[in-house]
């Protein structure tokens, strides 16, 4: 029976419970293994952010002067590599995800806790992979890995790095698999699917995507690989193979790929929004479906990154059509949202700051998304900074904001410690500021028509690039500010208790940091989701017992 | 089933986040249908490719088809159809407990699934003999002029590109299949499974059933194209 009173320091809970490396390495309890993943995915997002700083500094100047145009390939290509792969990809449904997900459903853990905890191992051996395509010299044909280039023309480590994908690829499949059994068979009594918070609803959408698009990819790049090391012919246009066969199999998954991105960082906005609001969401099912509707929507859209490839004039219009109808479902829940906070009591802790900022970003992100989405528009800036600037503020501006939204609020669940406020309210005006001013030029320059991927550049370019880099200054202390003070309060931060926010959602109706099987006992659930007028005439959260 | 039993049963068996038996069945059932959607979707991508280019280059497709050797195609599809009897039979017995039975027909499988990978090896063998694996050594006759059936012999080697692709993936999937038998057999022998608990042997089953069937669809689009 979990309550208010608990203190923490009488209770055993899943952090101490045990001791000693082999009890994390070889643990089965989702929320350890979300941990696990928690610092591995860190040491790769900066180490993609690393590669970004090179190439912002690369582009200080006009003239190609800090690296080589080889070195600079493959700068790019590896900081797509990484920051898409074994960060945007996997960082909120691994981390938040397992951590959340059985809690937020009333259940002792996922459904398969050994593929869980092999699903980090996978990640980790599919990121090694990519170290050491990394280390060996890199890549160079942009994350894309467009043929003919990468299957007959590159002469760097092309194998690696797509078998490292290709590895981390099942680590998604076994995630989305874990998730999807998980939501429909461990439910504790009473919990209808319209009662799931709709972190699980984008979460089980999600996995719909990872489970249906990974294995494509997958098949993709081992395509690839194989075209390179056994002299296969399937994309070799020598042979009468096609290229853009490539295109359709890796945009079959890589568009939806970006939803597998965004769509567990709405699912965070939503939670955050309705309690810091102290309101239910506004148009509960209309959000759920949402969800499922971009999951869905998202298959039917790849081609409109092949407008330009050679791809028919009927097919690339009703791809665009239907890249339009995917804007309806994302509007869908920017405008719940904001009408979940009329008329609310807002407050504007942490995470409230970086849900502002997700919303905000997001729909500049998915606005210009539609500009790219109508062909004459796609035409003038495809392939220049436009683009770079509206993938960057829909994954950096959204799903990063997302993730750091959610660290934040669950912070305190997860470690039973706060993060020191301020200090936390600065890094979210620093990341908001720094991000816009390292992006926002770059529309700009994209639509004056520089290119991507160029090391060099005109000189009228160089006061808008200089800016950009100056941003992304302030935004590297935006990131690493978090780091700190979260290390930081680990030791010094105030005990949270079990429910600092007073939120509705069972995870909050347990002790913090939770035991290991969650719950002294399953709760039954009697309520609907986003009970927070309730909760507000109680003045205390419903009990779980 | 009688409730002592079940209780009796399920306290070794029955995982610690699971509320009953019935609960950790399903559970395993669903995961495994999920896991073979994706397979659908990763042979997917190759079978898309394959029905572009025969559309593309259907009569250098005929030309590749032409040099299969049908009979031994048609012995590994006999061989797998009957490995899924044998796998169902596995099945079968381990619900009922019947160790013996259930050892002695996955044994079978097993034999029936080595079987079909060694002709698989013979006949690998004889395309690489005949020069007809992709790369420096790919060689093919190109059409006498008259001919009925005009082809290029570079088309053919992309028709034998993706049918080394497909073979040997589905190939990769029997070889992972002999070793989850395997596993079951060590376990079988260890008295693992009883009429209350066999998901593995059941989930392996869907799992064997569903490379047979890959081949039943690799097997004509390979083999049996001929000439309209
Ligand atoms: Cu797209």
């Amino acid at each position: 029976m979990a309550s208010a009173a608990i203190t923490q320091d009488e209770k055993t809970n899943y952090l101490n419970a045990d001791y000693g490396i082999k009890s994390w390495l070889l643990t089965t309890d989702h929320k350890r293994i979300a941990l696990l993943y928690l610092i591995s995915i860190t040491m790769f997002f900066f180490l993609g952010g690393f590669f970004a700083m090179l190439i912002r500094l690369e582009l200080l100047t006009p003239a190609g002067d800090l690296v080589t145009s080889d070195t600079y390939n493959k700068l790019f290509t590896m900081h797509g590599i990484v920051m898409v792969f074994l960060f945007l990809i996997p960082a909120v449904p691994t981390v938040l995800g397992n951590f959340l997900v059985p809690m937020m459903i009333g259940a002792k853990d996922l459904a398969f806790p050994k593929l869980n905890l092999a699903s980090w191992y996978v990640y980790m051996l599919g990121g090694g992979w990519v170290l050491y395509a990394i280390i060996t010299g890199g890549v160079d044909t942009g994350w894309t890995f467009y043929t003919p280039y990468s299957t007959t023309f590159s002469n760097t480590n092309v194998v690696a790095a797509a078998v490292g994908i290709f590895i981390a690829g099942f680590s998604s499949i076994f995630t989305g698999i874990n998730f999807i059994v998980t939501i429909h068979r461990m439910r504790a009594p009473g919990l209808t699917w319209r009662r799931l918070p709709l972190f699980i609803w984008s979460n089980y959408a999600t996995s719909v995507i990872m489970v249906l698009g990974t294995p494509v990819l997958a098949i993709t790049l081992l395509l690839v690989a194989a075209e390179r090391l056994f002299h296969l012919g399937i994309f070799n246009a020598q042979l009468g193979g096609d290229p853009l066969l490539f295109q359709h199999l890796f945009w079959f998954y890589s568009h939806p790929a970006v939803y597998i991105m965004i769509l567990p960082g709405m699912g965070v906005i939503s939670e955050v929004v309705t309690c810091f609001s102290r309101k239910r969401v506004f148009g509960y099912d209309f959000v759920a479906l949402a969800s499922i509707c971009i999951a869905v929507l998202g298959f039917l859209v790849w081609a409109h990154h092949m407008f330009v490839a050679g791809i028919s004039v009927y097919a690339a219009m009703v791809f665009s059509l239907l890249t339009f109808f995917v804007a309806i479902p994302s509007a869908v829940k920017v405008f719940n949202w904001i009408a979940t906070m009329y008329q609310g009591s807002i407050s504007f802790e942490t995470p409230m700051l970086y849900a502002f900022g997700f919303i905000g970003l997001f729909t500049m992100g998915g606005m210009t998304g539609l500009f790219l989405g109508s062909l004459g528009i796609d035409v003038h800036v495809h392939d220049t900074y436009f683009v770079v600037a509206h993938f960057h503020y829909v994954m950096v501006g959204g799903m990063v904001m997302a993730y750091m939204c959610g660290l934040h609020f669950w912070w305190p669940k997860i470690t039973g410690k706060m993060y020191p406020e301020g200090w936390a309210k600065l890094s979210a005006l620093l990341t908001f500021v720094g991000f816009n001013l390292t992006f926002f030029p770059q529309f700009i320059l994209g639509y004056m028509g520089m290119p991507r991927r160029y090391h060099a550049y005109p000189p009228e370019f160089q006061v808008l690039n200089v800016l950009s880099t100056a941003g992304a200054s302030v935004l590297a202390v935006g990131y690493v500010l978090p780091m700190i003070y979260f290390v930081w309060s680990l030791r010094y931060g105030q005990d949270a208790g079990p429910n600092p926010w007073r939120a509705a959602g069972l995870e909050w109706m347990t002790s913090s940091p939770p035991p290991t099987s969650n719950f002294e006992t399953t709760p039954v659930v009697t309520w609907e989701a986003y009970n927070y007028d309730e909760i507000d005439k109680q003045q205390e959260v419903p009990v779980a017992s | 089933m009688p409730a002592s039993h079940t209780a009796e049963h399920a306290s070794h068996d029955l995982r610690h986040h699971f509320a009953d038996m019935e609960q950790q069945k399903e559970t395993a059932t669903l995961g495994m249908w999920l896991f073979l959607v994706t397979e659908v979707m990763f042979f997917g991508g190759m079978f898309c490719a394959y029905l572009l280019y025969r559309l593309d280059y259907y009569t250098a497709w005929v030309a590749g088809s032409e040099r299969m050797n049908i009979y031994l195609g048609t012995t590994n599809t006999a061989v797998l159809i009957c490995s899924s009897l044998t796998m169902v039979l596995a099945v079968h017995f381990a619900k009922l407990g019947n160790r013996k039975a259930t050892a002695i027909f996955l044994i079978l499988t097993i034999v029936l699934g080595l079987g079909f990978l060694g002709i698989k090896a013979v006949e690998y063998h004889e395309h690489w003999v005949n020069h007809e694996v992709p790369g420096p050594n790919f060689h093919f006759e190109a059409p006498k002029p008259g001919a009925s059936l005009q082809y290029s012999p570079k088309n053919v080697e992309i028709f034998f590109s993706l049918y080394f692709a497909m073979t040997g993936l589905h190939a990769i999937h029997m070889i992972i299949g002999v070793g989850l038998l395997t596993w079951l057999l060590v376990r079988n022998a260890r008295g693992d499974f009883s009429p209350y608990y066999n998901s593995p042997v059941e989930m392996t089953g869907l799992y064997w059933h569903f490379v047979d069937v890959v081949w039943i669809y690799l097997f004509p689009l390979l083999y049996l194209i001929r000439h309209k």
